[in-house]
């Protein structure tokens, strides 16, 4: 198979536009005869499953949560993009394409992109015309802040709850559609399989999640919303129940899954403290806007922060940095910060940490306006540490946070299995190999208020699949294959518990995929993962019944998903024997240890296709063409 | 025994609340949580219990939680008694053991209110105020069409009230801590945040009615200024939202 990423011809500033002029229409009346499944409620699958019942469409809406509003997105803090240029500043949807490019290190889709920055203003008025209460001016016009690697201020916020405050817009469009009987909702669902049929997504099987049966739902097509991988390095700032078995589900099912190993690492979060921790907070990225990173001059300085003089500190972002200074992209903050304590100089009592220091910005502009731009970051910092950031430094390490690889998705948003289409984090297209602060929110909202309406009307008109029942043999089939393996998960009884597993699989990827990455280590790693997968299958403990609100069963499919998808992910990290972006092989850097890329032999995405259990996936490239930027070493000097 | 490990580490006596399906009947269950680091939050020390209890071959304790951040609304529990627990502003999942001492007796219960069927252990049905968002919760408009974003300024301190308002996490700890059960506190922050802004105005009334209509249809009870709601609320949202919806209540009910 051949992929074509169907990227329209002409001008890149007119591709969306023809485009959608070219894409064929369902005809109104002929909408409600269409049945679309969306699993996920997060802001890509909250926002398309509003938007297409708007357009008449029926819509069956899935989450694991009880509420569609505690979807993962719920937690985004730091703000969305948008090329408004209301600061006048200089930006423009060519800038913000031009920096989402080069943030994401050349290996994204110049058409994808510059769509993205194109429909960027379209979300922002959406969104207040809902009634998000974004952060105003005095004067009442929508306030803006810099965020992480872009020199305009373009980004907009509600405090520091930004994600919050754009879920719950969606949320409430979704919730008018079920109000209007336009969209069934089934929470506290698991996706386990996607059902096709004919060469075609045509439904999936569902756990539900409370009384553990087992349920069929047939469609028309079926759009995945599901989420980034982060929970496969266990500790995350993701929440609990993100996870990779939706998506893996549909590669097994022929979706080609791109990029793995194409994984964010953010800069400021919370330091691990312990063995129990469960998962890792982060502290928004626009504390850098005011916030200085600095680490003690010598290594093994164990003074507290208070006592270490102005002279004797390290500011090492700033002096390294001096263009983009506290501000540059997440990747180079982050390995920064490991440098930093790799030379001994981490501190806290772990030594993996560094300062971020707001004594300036409280000296300058008084406590009054740094409580009001990051009031809620410092008391859940607070809250969670017992320091005082306003009094002494936060402490911060970068933790995993975002996945830009996802399933392989061509511009009208379908991945290779036709009918089946993916949004937001669960798919790979917009953000290269690294992605810009406040432009995950973007993408989500983009790709479920402006993107799927057009283009799954073209797959639906051209198509136009027959209806299918939920007894057809396919998904029978699949309904035994589920059943057996939950079944097998409980029968094992071992001695291991999943977070155990899930823990340890956690910690081969950290150490040997994360932040830098080696050949001798990923090939090491490989070899872990299959063992421990092997032990799982006749060690793990679950424990309780599979017809039962079982929390560790809900848990124990995940790792199981996990153990295999992270072969593939470092399977993928091993095959780009370059540096770019977040991915950092340790083999291919400047003298200055920043990711040093190779466009002759790596301008490509990496699409896996699933080829059974026993042999390796098989890679097809697509190749990347960049005819309006030119390709640069990335420098934020 | 384990021995508290210094000051970092302390040992706890729970009592928590059983209940295997919805059909009501439960009782409390002792377990031991032991040396248990002052720096875990609240649900990382029942992960450590739980992860015991599965060892011991019995059903671990159940509970709902998801961003472990204090923003997703997943988790919460009556402990010892107060919703999310003794801290203020505080959710359960970002609770810290440091607010507890070594030896303890922690009861740890769901939310109790008619609206609110527990599903099990701690885990509780709050589809409810997902209903009371769905009768009107939201501005009509569909996406596409919108105008400019600063078409319409929004003064920045009605701006920032709106956000006040609209911080709520649906958590339902306000309905849990009131001896009404009533869910004045979440459906009027709702309201507050529309009636608040500009683009909220043209359906205020009808979304007033049918939000205020709907939580009496699903069984929650009425205010009668106990103000648990605002004490217990982990996002300190104040019960003027409360008055606020009264008085849209009554403009709305009063005008033709
Ligand atoms: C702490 C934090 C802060 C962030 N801050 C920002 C920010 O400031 N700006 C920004 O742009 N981005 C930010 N991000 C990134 C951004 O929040 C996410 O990338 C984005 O919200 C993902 O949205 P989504 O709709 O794709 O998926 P999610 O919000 O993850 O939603 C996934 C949905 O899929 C459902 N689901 C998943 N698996 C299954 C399954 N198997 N069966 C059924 N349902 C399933 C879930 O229930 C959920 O409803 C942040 C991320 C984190 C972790
Ligand atoms: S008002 Fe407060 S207590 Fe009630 S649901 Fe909202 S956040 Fe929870
Ligand atoms: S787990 Fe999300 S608020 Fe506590």
């Amino acid at each position: 198979m051949k992929l074509d990423s169907k990227i329209p011809d002409g001008p890149l500033s007119e591709k969306w536009d023809k485009h959608r002029f070219e894409l064929d229409l369902v005809n109104p009346a002929n909408k409600k005869k269409f049945e679309i499944i969306v699993v996920g409620t997060g802001l890509a699958g909250a926002s398309a499953s509003a938007t297409l019942a708007e357009l008449g469409y029926e819509v069956k809406t899935f989450c694991i949560q009880d509420s569609p509003r505690r979807a993962h997105s719920i937690a985004a803090q730091g703000g969305i993009n948008a090329a408004k240029n209301y600061q006048n500043d200089g930006d423009s949807i060519w800038r913000l394409f031009y920096d989402t490019i080069k943030g994401g290190d050349f290996r994204s889709r110049e058409a994808n992109v510059y769509r993205l920055a194109q429909v960027s203003n379209s979300i922002i008025d959406q969104c207040v015309a809902q009634g998000v209460p974004f952060a105003r001016e005095y004067g009442g016009q929508l306030a803006n802040r810099s965020f992480g690697g872009a020199q305009v201020s373009r980004t907009f916020y509600a405090r520091g709850q930004t994600g919050q405050q754009l879920l719950l817009g969606a949320y409430g469009a979704l919730s008018r559609q079920i109000a209007a009987e336009k969209v069934r909702l089934f929470t506290r669902r698991d996706m386990l399989d996607l059902m096709v049929i004919d060469g075609k997504a045509r439904g999936i099987i569902v756990r539900n999640l409370i009384s553990g049966n087992l349920e069929k739902h047939s469609a028309d097509a079926v759009i995945l919303a599901t989420g980034g991988y982060g929970n496969v390095f266990y500790l995350s700032t993701n929440s609990m129940a993100s996870n990779v078995s939706a998506a893996f589900a549909a590669y097994k099912k022929g979706a080609f899954f791109a990029n793995p190993c194409f994984t964010q690492i953010h800069p400021t979060c919370i330091p691990v403290k312990g063995s129990y921790q469960s998962k890792l907070t982060l502290m928004s990225e626009s504390l850098r806007n005011d916030g200085r990173v600095w680490v003690p001059k010598t290594p093994g300085d164990r003074r507290s922060p208070g006592d270490i003089k102005e002279s004797e500190r390290d500011y090492y972002l700033e002096k390294k940095y001096p263009g983009f200074g506290n501000l540059v992209p997440r990747d180079v903050a982050s390995r920064n910060a490991k440098l930093q304590c790799d030379m001994g100089k981490g501190v806290g009592d772990t030594k993996l940490a560094v300062y971020l220091d707001f004594k300036d910005a409280l000296k300058r502009d008084g406590q009054d306006i740094i409580a009001r731009k990051y009031g809620n970051l410092f008391e859940m910092y607070e809250k969670i540490t017992a320091d005082n950031p306003y009094k002494t430094p936060m402490k911060i390490y970068p933790a995993v946070h975002y996945t830009m690889g996802g399933l392989w998705v061509d511009y009208n948003l379908m991945s290779t299995i036709p009918g089946l289409f993916v949004l937001g984090e669960a798919n790979f297209s917009d953000h290269g190999s690294n992605r810009l602060g406040a432009s995950a929110l973007m993408q989500g909202l983009a790709d479920g208020y402006f993107i799927i309406p057009y283009t799954i009307g073209s797959y639906l008109a051209e198509a136009s699949p027959e209806k299918i029942a939920v007894d057809h043999k396919e998904f029978n089939i699949s309904y035994l294959n589920a059943e057996a393996r939950i079944k097998k998960l409980i029968s094992i009884k071992g001695k291991r518990t999943v977070d155990n597993f899930q823990r340890e699989l956690g910690s081969i990827l950290w150490e040997n995929c994360g932040m830098s990455r080696k050949n001798t280590n990923l090939r090491k790693a490989k070899k872990l993962i299959k063992e421990l997968r092997a032990e799982y299958w006749e060690n793990v403990l679950v424990g309780g019944s599979e017809k039962d609100f079982n929390q560790r069963l809900e848990k124990a499919w995940r790792v199981a998903d996990f153990l295999e998808f992270s072969e593939l992910m470092v399977t993928d990290t091993l095959e780009r024997q370059e540096s770019c972006g977040g991915h950092f092989n340790e083999d291919y850097q400047t003298d200055e240890n920043e990711a040093l890329r190779d466009d002759k032999l790596f301008c490509h995405v990496s699409a896996w296709e699933f080829q059974g259990n026993r042999r390796k996936p098989k890679l097809h490239k697509e190749s990347l063409k960049f005819e309006n930027v030119e390709l640069t070493q990335r420098s934020y000097k | 025994m384990t021995k508290a490990n210094g000051e970092k580490c302390i040992n706890l006596k729970l009592k928590v609340w059983r209940q295997k399906t919805k059909d009501p009947k439960g009782r409390l269950e002792s377990f031991k949580a032991e040396n248990i680091s002052k720096d875990m939050s609240f649900l990382e020390m029942l992960d450590v219990v739980n992860e015991e209890i599965i060892h011991s071959g019995k059903d671990p304790i159940a509970f709902d939680h998801d961003c472990r951040e204090g923003i997703c609304g997943s988790c919460g529990a009556m402990v010892n008694g107060r919703a999310h627990g003794p801290e203020k502003g505080t959710t359960l999942c970002q609770l810290h053991m440091r607010h507890f001492s070594n030896g303890d007796t922690v009861v740890i219960e769901p939310w109790r209110s008619r609206a609110f069927k527990v599903v099990k252990d701690l885990v509780v049905d709050r589809s409810a105020f997902d209903k009371i968002i769905q009768a009107g919760g939201y501005i009509s408009v569909n996406t596409g069409g919108a105008p400019d974003g600063n078409a319409i300024p929004v003064p920045q301190e009605v701006a920032e009230k709106a956000m006040d308002a609209a911080e709520c996490i649906g958590c339902g700890a306000c309905a849990a801590a009131c001896p009404n059960a009533s869910a004045m506190l979440f459906t009027g922050a709702k309201i507050s945040q529309f009636a608040l802004l500009p683009q909220g105005h043209p359906e205020t009334k009808k979304r007033v009615l049918a939000m205020v209509g709907k939580m009496d249809e699903l069984g929650f009870g009425n205010c009668t200024n106990e103000r648990e709601c605002e004490a217990e609320c982990p996002k300190e949202i104040s019960i003027i939202n409360i008055a606020r919806m009264n008085r849209e209540f009554i403009k709305s009910a009063i005008s033709p």
